[in-house]
């Protein structure tokens, strides 16, 4: 389950970039001088190390880190890119296979319509340039669970160039400010999955499924303006709003739906760039942060040790934390590269150049396609600080929490309260409930209807902030009881007869003439030590503010 | 094909495009080295197992080498055969697939469904340590 990303990510991680440019990862963008100051006293914090490091020689170089992404999204279709077998996450080994997946000698492949659609889709979203016309081309090497011998990709001249992705970092003292953050993007081709190698190694073999081969990919490569894993992190999660807004890719990283590898050099600033590695296997939004900085950080401690780094290709272990190299005997990979001479160039159109009388079925119009396209979440989280008056920050944390932008639309339908105190509660009451129990909004045991409700007798004044909180705390126990129930059950209605209230602040008074006299010879706090006690004797039914003024009126007289 | 290309003469080429470029012998002097063998076996596990078969090859990159004697400046590379075909789209439905049975007769050995192969590649071994072995 997604934590809200923005806000864990950052925390803990700042230690490690003490010296790597005295936090240039986050300081780079900062609106003002000012915030610099408070991100290098952030950066000086002593934070519990994960691992050991050497503390910092005099006089040394500051480092800079440079990662690149490669993303791989699974497309969200029916059939597969080259043929009409299924696309299923889990099905029976080997069944959603076609003779062409399987690499029989004598089929062909058929491109498949949707593919080509969702590529273009991801492409305007992500502001590229769609290529009227782009090329297909083999990529060569032996791989068992590549049954060809190769693999269908677009090397050449992609389907889209020269993009943009704009997400957003947190900073600031508490992590409560958003900064906007963009990386470009260099292409986004279309391409062919590979099937699934289970290792054996007892029985020292590898068993083949290739229900996977030949399913359409989306390859998004990232230009290395990524310095650190947090920014990785915050741009592969906009990425993946982004493709499940558009529905062209479900893009949940644990079913392998999205697979991110990170090419990751460090260098002095104003050298020339270092040598990179490659780190793959890569299943989580929260391993990719992880594993970026631990990269980073070796290779700063090795070639500050003297050491060189190799041009090679290393996996992350989660459960020690640490890249580990994937050493090859096979050396560097020479792909042999030709184009595939069974596909003729793709092309497509736009409102202009669509030749008249076409089919429809055989023709793809990119205006068409670019009128047609959702709500992206940039303009949702535009649209709900506009709409309901929330910070940005507030609007980033409804989006990345899976299923919260829902619930929270749900109860705005049903409730009478103000959108800011839905906001409020929404994102620390409930928000916070779900984190202390590490639920899912789907786990959770309120619904919005009876959030709605408790709110909407928030906002009639029939119960106290106070009284609010008790009736949330009963309602997630998950008892079936409505909010009204509990409201009646426990008594927590709100004193309305002022008359009796009136009574309570006087017996109070008189069992704390102490108190009393502090107030009267000009401690003006005391005050709310006398509404304290007030509240308590009322079991927090009565509002705060009447039970002041009471007091203030019977003090003055 | 030939009165084509003097058509095209005149078109600038397309900027930006990556082209392949040849790995094998770039100076033209017609002779492959034992890394280029080495590593053309390895790539495309072919076994060039005589003199003759190298000198075979060799001769083929002479042959091709004579296109370079056109003049192609200005002139857009064709990349396929097939460029003024329309590249039909298929609608996505599913039509094919639940055929495990019959694939898995292909293979050799099956393990429940699931094709049995080596554990990960097998590299070939180097020139001077390999042993004559038949060819199927």
């Amino acid at each position: 389950m997604a934590a809200p990303m923005l806000r864990w990510v950052g925390r803990g991680r700042l230690w490690t970039f003490a010296r790597v440019d005295g936090g240039s990862c986050h300081r780079r963008g900062a609106p003002t001088g000012s915030t610099s100051n408070r991100i290098r006293g952030q950066s000086s914090v002593a934070q519990q190390p994960l691992y050991t490091t050497q503390k910092p020689r005099k006089g040394e170089h500051k480092w800079a880190a440079v990662v690149g992404l490669e993303i791989h999204a699974q497309i969200s279709s029916n059939s597969k890119l080259f043929s009409g077998s299924q696309v299923r996450f889990s099905a029976p080994p080997n069944s959603l296979v076609s003779f062409f997946d399987a690499s029989l000698p004598g089929t062909l492949p058929v491109l498949n319509r949707r593919c080509v659609e969702a590529a273009v889709m991801t492409g305007l979203a992500l502001n590229c340039h769609i290529n009227k016309k782009s090329l297909f081309d083999r990529k060569h090497y032996f791989y068992a669970d590549l049954p060809a011998g190769y693999q269908i990709t677009q090397q050449r001249l992609p389907i889209a160039v020269n993009g943009s992705l704009t997400y957003g970092v947190c900073a600031g003292k508490k992590q409560s400010q958003v900064i906007p953050k963009t990386v470009r993007i260099k292409q986004i081709q279309l391409e062919q999955d590979s099937g699934k190698s289970l290792h054996d190694d007892l029985r020292s073999q590898t068993l083949i499924d290739l229900n996977r081969a030949g399913v359409g990919l989306l390859e998004v490569v990232l230009e290395p303006d990524l310095s650190c894993g947090e920014e990785a992190a915050a741009a592969v999660r906009e990425l993946q709003l982004i493709l499940q807004a558009l529905g062209t890719s479900q893009a949940n990283m644990a079913e392998g739906q999205l697979r991110v590898d990170a090419n990751i050099s460090v260098h002095h600033p104003g050298e020339p760039l270092g040598v990179r590695t490659e780190v793959k296997n890569l299943n989580s939004i929260r391993f990719l942060a992880k594993a970026i900085d631990y990269e980073i950080q070796r290779q700063i401690d090795e070639l500050e040790n003297g050491g060189e780094i190799l041009n090679e290709t290393r996996s992350f272990h989660h459960q020690l934390g640490c890249t580990m190299s994937m050493r090859d005997k096979e050396g560097k990979q020479d792909y042999r590269f030709m184009p595939e001479p069974n596909l003729p160039p793709l092309v497509l159109y736009d409102a202009t150049s669509l030749p008249a009388g076409a089919d429809p079925q055989q023709v793809i119009n990119i205006d068409q396609i670019r009128e047609t396209l959702p709500e992206l979440p940039r303009v949702t989280r535009e649209r709900l600080v506009q709409q309901y008056g929330m910070l940005l920050e507030h609007s980033f944390t409804l989006l990345n929490e899976v299923g919260l932008l829902e619930f929270f639309q749900n109860v705005i339908k049903e409730t009478r309260a103000e959108p800011k105190k839905v906001t409020s509660w929404v994102l620390n009451t409930f928000l916070g409930y779900l984190k202390q129990q590490n639920l899912a909004v789907s786990e959770s045991p309120v619904t919005p209807s009876a959030l709605a409700e408790l709110l909407d007798l928030l906002d009639s004044r029939t119960i106290s902030s106070a009284a609010a909180k008790q009736v949330f705390e009963e309602l997630w126990k998950g008892e079936g009881k409505t909010p009204g129930q509990i409201v009646s059950e426990k008594q927590l209605e709100l004193m309305e007869d002022r008359g009796s209230l009136e009574q309570l602040c006087h017996s109070v008074m008189e069992a704390h003439p102490q108190v009393v006299m502090d107030l009267k010879e000009g401690n003006p706090r005391a005050i709310n030590k006398l509404i304290g006690l007030v509240r308590k004797a009322t079991q927090s039914r009565a509002d705060p503010a009447m039970i002041k003024e009471i007091l203030e009126k019977k003090l003055s007289s | 094909m030939w009165s084509r290309l003097v058509s095209l003469g005149l078109r600038a080429p397309v900027g930006g495009r990556q082209g392949f470029t040849s790995k094998v012998d770039p100076q033209g002097s017609g002779r492959i080295t034992v890394q280029v063998i080495e590593h053309l076996e390895r790539l495309a596990l072919v076994d060039f197992g005589s003199r003759e078969a190298v000198a075979r090859l060799e001769k083929a990159i002479a042959f091709a080498d004579r296109l370079r004697a056109v003049d192609t400046d200005g002139v857009e590379p064709m990349e396929s055969v097939l460029e003024d075909r329309c590249l039909y789209l298929r609608s996505d439905n599913v039509v094919e697939g639940n055929c495990a049975d019959e694939l898995l007769q292909n293979s050799h050995r099956v393990v429940e469904e699931y094709f049995v192969a080596p554990p990960g590649n097998i590299s070939l071994p180097k020139l001077d340590e390999q042993e004559p072995f038949p060819h199927s």
